[in-house]
């Protein structure tokens, strides 16, 4: 037979990936691997779903996305954080932010082009460079810095081929906002060396200790700046599959090529249900993050007290320890943790280098199965 | 401190120290304000939400529950307050409240037994003077109360490890 692809034959399976093998055929595992809510979409949302499908609107839309939908997006985008972006030709609707990445991507990436990108990162950012042909650079950020990322780093990475800076803010996996400071300085280079900004901020609502900073309202960004968002978190829709891009025109345009010949729309219903998501009352969203909140103090707090030094997370809904203390490299100790005390976490190094001697651990469960898995991270630290 | 509250209406098992770490208040502060809530009242008493009808092999522990409607005479000066305190005194109520519509009082009442709660009625409601009417409603099943859902919760259909 003759060869596949070459490019997407040579990128790894996810590590992620083998966790969810191992821990699939567990029981009684307490699971801090998952990276989406634990609350169930909020019923009015839902109610709307169910009233899309009873009422038949189960076509296609317009490949840009519903109309309405767009203009609550833009519109939300707007007094939230004063980004402005026409509904009618500077907004898509995705089949999640997963498919809005791969988009852009394509869109902005030609053959050799280069893609920065701040690591320990979400693990689909350096795949999906490469799979639009481009070539990802890590660039690596600190735990004692909080994750921050350093505009001097970034710009010694810059070369004649650098294209964007891709980054996710706040941030899986190590919760990690990055500062406003941070985010102009990365506006200031790609204005000095014309590059595109890609901002993935499918995380914007929750953060914990401050107000999220959105890079397409900052001073200069707006023309070279792709946001990426979408239902998945702030709203617990992760199955409905919605995402949105909004940028430039030119950019969006592109967009909606590929996206029409690919996704072609995204599913009406679970569009009509992210209406539902704008237009109703804030309440649930308020509730879950300050759940999440409550939850984050006690885990963080835990993991300290037993002797695992924790960057405080500012967003999403993950901590990212420190394991270095038990000598184990995060591979060895998130396998040995799942066998030994059922407790399933993701090891730090596969979201990039820098996440080597951390590990990824959701508190989007329940509160007494964080205490109890604390318990046993506590138990299996002293077997150590 | 407000919010210490509502997580103690949640789970009132929440330990002062957890308290403290879930709303940044210093434990101190949260252990003076939750004795000073249970002294002055506004902190009743702390219950746990039972499901009887989950409570295997427990025969016993099945009660009836019924919603009594009651039309009252209001009297000068006390209106419905008299009336409805002594009703409030009885074991077997649960809850009374005023409420609008063409009845005056609603009460929830439990008894071992249909025939409890109906003598209940019959005997001690129905006989109170300035009760004029009753109507009794017994509950088949309960769905949620109080704030809790008796379905059964959602099963987490996460996978157990995802991106």
């Amino acid at each position: 037979m003759k060869p596949l692809n070459s490019v997407i034959a040579a990128c790894p399976p996810s590590g992620i990936r083998r966790f969810f093998d191992i821990a699939a055929e567990m029981d009684d595992v307490i699971s801090l691997g998952v990276g989406e809510p634990d609350f169930v979409t909020p019923w009015r949302i839902r109610e709307a779903g169910i009233y899309a499908l009873e009422h038949g609107y189960t076509t296609y839309t317009s490949n840009a996305g519903l109309p309405r939908l767009r203009e609550l997006i833009c519109d939300d985008l707007a007094t939230r954080y004063g980004a402005s972006y026409d509904p009618r030709d500077e907004c898509l609707i995705t089949t999640g932010v997963s498919e809005g990445l791969d988009l852009v991507l394509r869109v902005l990436l030609n053959p050799g082009d280069e893609v920065i990108v701040p690591e320990p990162c979400y693990v689909a950012y350096e795949p999906c460079v490469g799979f639009a042909g481009g070539t990802p650079v890590r660039v690596p950020t600190r735990a004692e810095d909080d994750f921050a990322i350093d505009a001097d780093v970034v710009a010694a990475a810059i070369t004649p081929r650098t294209k964007a800076i891709l980054i996710g803010s706040p941030a899986n996996p190590t919760g990690a906002v990055q500062p406003r400071a941070a985010l102009e300085a990365l506006v200031r280079l790609a204005e000095e060396h014309d590059l595109y900004l890609i901002s993935d901020e499918i995380y914007d609502r929750l953060t914990y200790d401050g107000t999220h900073t959105c890079l397409g309202a900052l001073p200069g960004a707006r023309e070279r700046t792709v946001l990426l968002g979408g239902f998945s978190k702030a709203h617990a829709m992760t199955g409905w599959r919605v995402g949105w891009i909004c940028a430039p025109q030119a950019v969006a345009e592109l967009c909606v090529r590929v996206h029409q010949y690919t996704m072609l729309c995204a599913p009406h219903v679970s569009q009509l249900a992210a209406v539902e998501a704008l237009t109703g009352p804030d309440d649930d969203v308020d509730a879950m993050v300050a759940d999440y909140d409550r939850r984050r103090r006690v885990f963080v707090k835990g993991l300290r007290e037993i002797g695992l030094d924790c960057p405080e997370p500012g967003g999403a809904f993950y901590a990212f320890p420190s394991i270095r203390s038990s000598g184990l490299d995060s591979e060895t100790f998130a396998e040995r943790l799942l066998h030994a005390e059922s407790v399933a976490v993701v090891p730090g190094n596969v979201f990039g280098p820098s996440g080597e001697g951390h590990i990824r651990c959701s508190y989007a469960t329940a509160l007494p199965q964080l205490e109890e898995a604390l318990v046993r991270i506590d138990r299996f630290l002293h077997s150590l | 401190m407000r919010q210490i509250l509502e997580l103690l209406e949640r789970d009132a098992q929440l330990s002062h120290d957890t308290l403290a770490t879930m709303t940044g208040i210093p434990v101190a502060d949260v252990s003076a304000a939750v004795t000073a809530w249970e002294a002055s009242g506004a902190i009743r008493r702390y219950k746990a939400v039972v499901d009887w009808d989950a409570v295997d092999g427990d025969s016993t522990a099945e009660t009836v529950t019924a919603f009594i409607d009651v039309s009252l005479a209001p009297a000068r000066g006390v209106g419905f307050d008299d009336v409805a305190e002594r009703i409030a005194r009885f074991p077997e109520v649960r809850s009374v409240y005023l409420v609008s519509g063409s009845q005056d009082l609603r009460c929830t009442v439990e008894g071992r037994t249909i025939r409890a709660v109906s003598d209940f009625v019959s005997q001690k409601l129905s006989t109170i003077d300035r009760v004029r009417a009753t109507a009794t409603h017994f509950v088949l099943k309960t769905y949620k109360r109080d704030g809790d859902s008796f379905a059964t919760p959602d099963a987490d259909h996460r996978l157990p490890v995802t991106p």
